[in-house]
């Protein structure tokens, strides 16, 4: 018996899938009102306050999704801002960091303000370019921008810095120009790095899609879990964090496959089969 | 008389390290060597005596500190058009498949027919079915074919080699070797091949230059190789005359080879 079910490489799904499922029946059984009496509550009506209960969680998302529909346009603001910070991030950063990787006295002029504004917690510049930007998509974009492109700009920095002077000479000797260099060797080089970093910067700008949304704004999932604060409605709450969640995965798997197609040059270990 | 391939002309080559300009290294001082155009001219020395050093400046990438280098004639100015260079370490671009690696050169010219002539070389380097394959997937043996075919699908003029096929084991090595030869003899290029493997010298060239330990290493010796041609590196080897040309120069180049050495052991 424990032979089937012991853990390997071929249930490994059912495994995962367990682990969710045992949370969530824990999850049920704690704040469901008296299924089990309250340990650290006075009433046996807080847990599910404090927590929010799974099956009314569900039924929630259940509603946005089918029963009323009602998500979608704000689950498509607060993808069209993440899609947006990203692009528009991932460009800056890729045009700064080969323009200062390629030209040091440029590098060395802006080094100190580039190292401050990296310093600087920038999620601070929410309220700021809320009033610059009102408080439409253009705020949020904004701060998913300021996050994003710093992860971009000094991966494609460190990626020019280390092209491989043996493959640069080579493409000289081969007679190409200075834009084929770019085209041809700096930017395959740099964009091995950015996808490095691709999973962490993708992540980042959906923070900061939803964080713009929480501190201001008429629409988007960020705006569905402020308002539901504002009426204690936990479950709600919960249920806006799942979405979110399910769509950070979703984003995230998304560059995984981005990845596997642009970056098959990469050296992967090696694939022998044991017969 | 025509001009000489490649002539370096009395130069000089000093590295100054950017963090301490006190800190100097003059890797070659007052070289002056000619390779005239279908010569096949090879350059021995103990390690790090500044070999990889005079073919840099030959292909433009590296600037002399005095002398100057001309190529069929004018003075050299920016990267050598006319010169093709096969690297020891690895130089091959990793994001392009081997075919793409190859036709790299003909493409940044513009050339039209740049995927046929690429095909063309990668079967005559004995690559035909592996065009698709990235770097990372072939043998080092193969990139090194891949390496060749990417230098000479150019047809440059002069063709500088830095220890081509140090990395490779002996038999692959050979056939290499040969293989070289073999394009080499129907194409009559000038050849500029540095090694540091003096039977590997001998067996391919028509001069053998030797140079001294570094640093400000200078040419010390200089012979020449009248082994008959079409020669076969692996029985080349075995001919009396072989046997003492490679006397005359292990006897100049021994001292040398201990002299560095004992530096690097000092260090």
């Amino acid at each position: 018996m424990w032979q089937l079910i012991k853990p390997s490489r071929r249930n490994l799904r059912i495994w995962q899938v367990g682990v969710l499922v045992i949370v969530f029946v824990l999850w049920h059984v704690l704040t469901a009102p008296g299924l089990v009496p309250p340990i650290l509550f006075s009433d046996d009506r807080q847990a599910a306050f404090f927590f929010g209960e799974p099956i009314k969680i569900f039924s929630r998302i259940w509603d946005w999704f089918i029963a009323h529909a009602d998500i979608y346009r704000h689950l498509w603001i607060t993808l069209l801002e993440t899609v947006l910070a990203f692009g528009i991030g991932t460009a800056l950063g890729l045009a700064c960091g080969l323009w200062l990787a390629l030209s040091p006295m440029a590098a060395a002029i802006f080094d100190p303000y580039i190292k401050a504004l990296n310093a600087m917690p920038r999620v601070i510049l929410a309220p700021i370019f809320a009033v610059w930007f009102g408080l439409g998509i253009a705020s949020k974009v904004a701060l998913g921008v300021t996050l994003v492109f710093f992860i971009v700009f000094f991966n494609v920095y460190q990626g020019v810095k280390e092209v491989s002077p043996v493959v640069l000479a080579n493409a000289r000797m081969l007679g190409a120009s200075k834009r084929q260099l770019l085209r041809h060797v700096y930017l395959p080089s740099a964009t091995s790095w950015v996808f490095s970093s691709l999973h962490t910067s993708v992540g980042l700008t959906f923070v900061g899609a939803v964080v713009g949304e929480y501190l201001g704004s008429s629409q988007g999932v960020g705006y569905l879990i402020l308002q539901a604060e504002g009426s204690f409605d936990i479950n709600t709450v919960m249920a806006g964090i799942l979405v979110l969640t399910a769509f950070a995965l979703v984003l995230d798997m998304m560059v995984g496959v981005a990845e596997k197609v642009l970056m098959k040059w990469r050296p992967q270990a090696a694939e022998s089969e044991r017969l | 008389m025509t001009a000489p391939a490649l002539t370096l002309d009395g130069v000089s080559c000093t590295f100054v390290s950017r963090d301490d300009p006190s800190q100097r290294y003059t890797a070659v001082r007052h070289v002056s060597l000619k390779v005239g155009s279908g010569e096949f001219v090879s350059v021995v020395g103990p390690t790090g005596c500044g070999k990889s050093t005079l073919l840099n400046m030959s292909a433009g990438l590296l600037l002399p500190s005095t002398g100057e280098v001309h190529v069929f004639g004018q003075k050299l100015a920016g990267i050598n058009g006319r010169a093709g260079y096969m690297f020891q370490a690895e130089s091959l671009m990793p994001w392009r498949t081997a075919l793409e690696n190859v036709m790299a050169g003909l493409s940044f010219r513009g050339i039209a027919d740049a995927r046929q002539q690429a095909e063309d070389w990668l079967k005559r380097v004995g690559l035909g079915g592996f065009g698709d394959r990235y770097p990372h997937q072939l043998s080092g043996g193969m990139r090194k074919r891949v390496s060749l075919a990417q230098t000479l699908v150019l047809d440059p003029d002069i063709i500088l080699m830095d220890e081509p096929f140090s990395a490779l084991d002996i038999q692959t090595r050979q056939l290499m070797e040969n293989e070289v030869l073999d394009i080499w003899n129907a194409k009559k290029k000038a050849v500029l091949f540095i090694t540091h493997d003096l039977d590997e010298a001998i067996a391919m060239s028509d001069r053998v230059v030797v140079l001294s330990a570094g640093p400000a290493s200078h040419p010390i010796g200089e012979f020449h190789i009248d082994l008959e041609r079409p020669r076969d590196v692996a029985e080349v080897r075995t001919a009396p005359r072989f046997v003492d040309l490679h006397k005359a120069i292990w006897d100049v180049l021994r001292e040398e080879v201990l002299k560095g050495y004992k530096q690097q052991l000092a260090a």
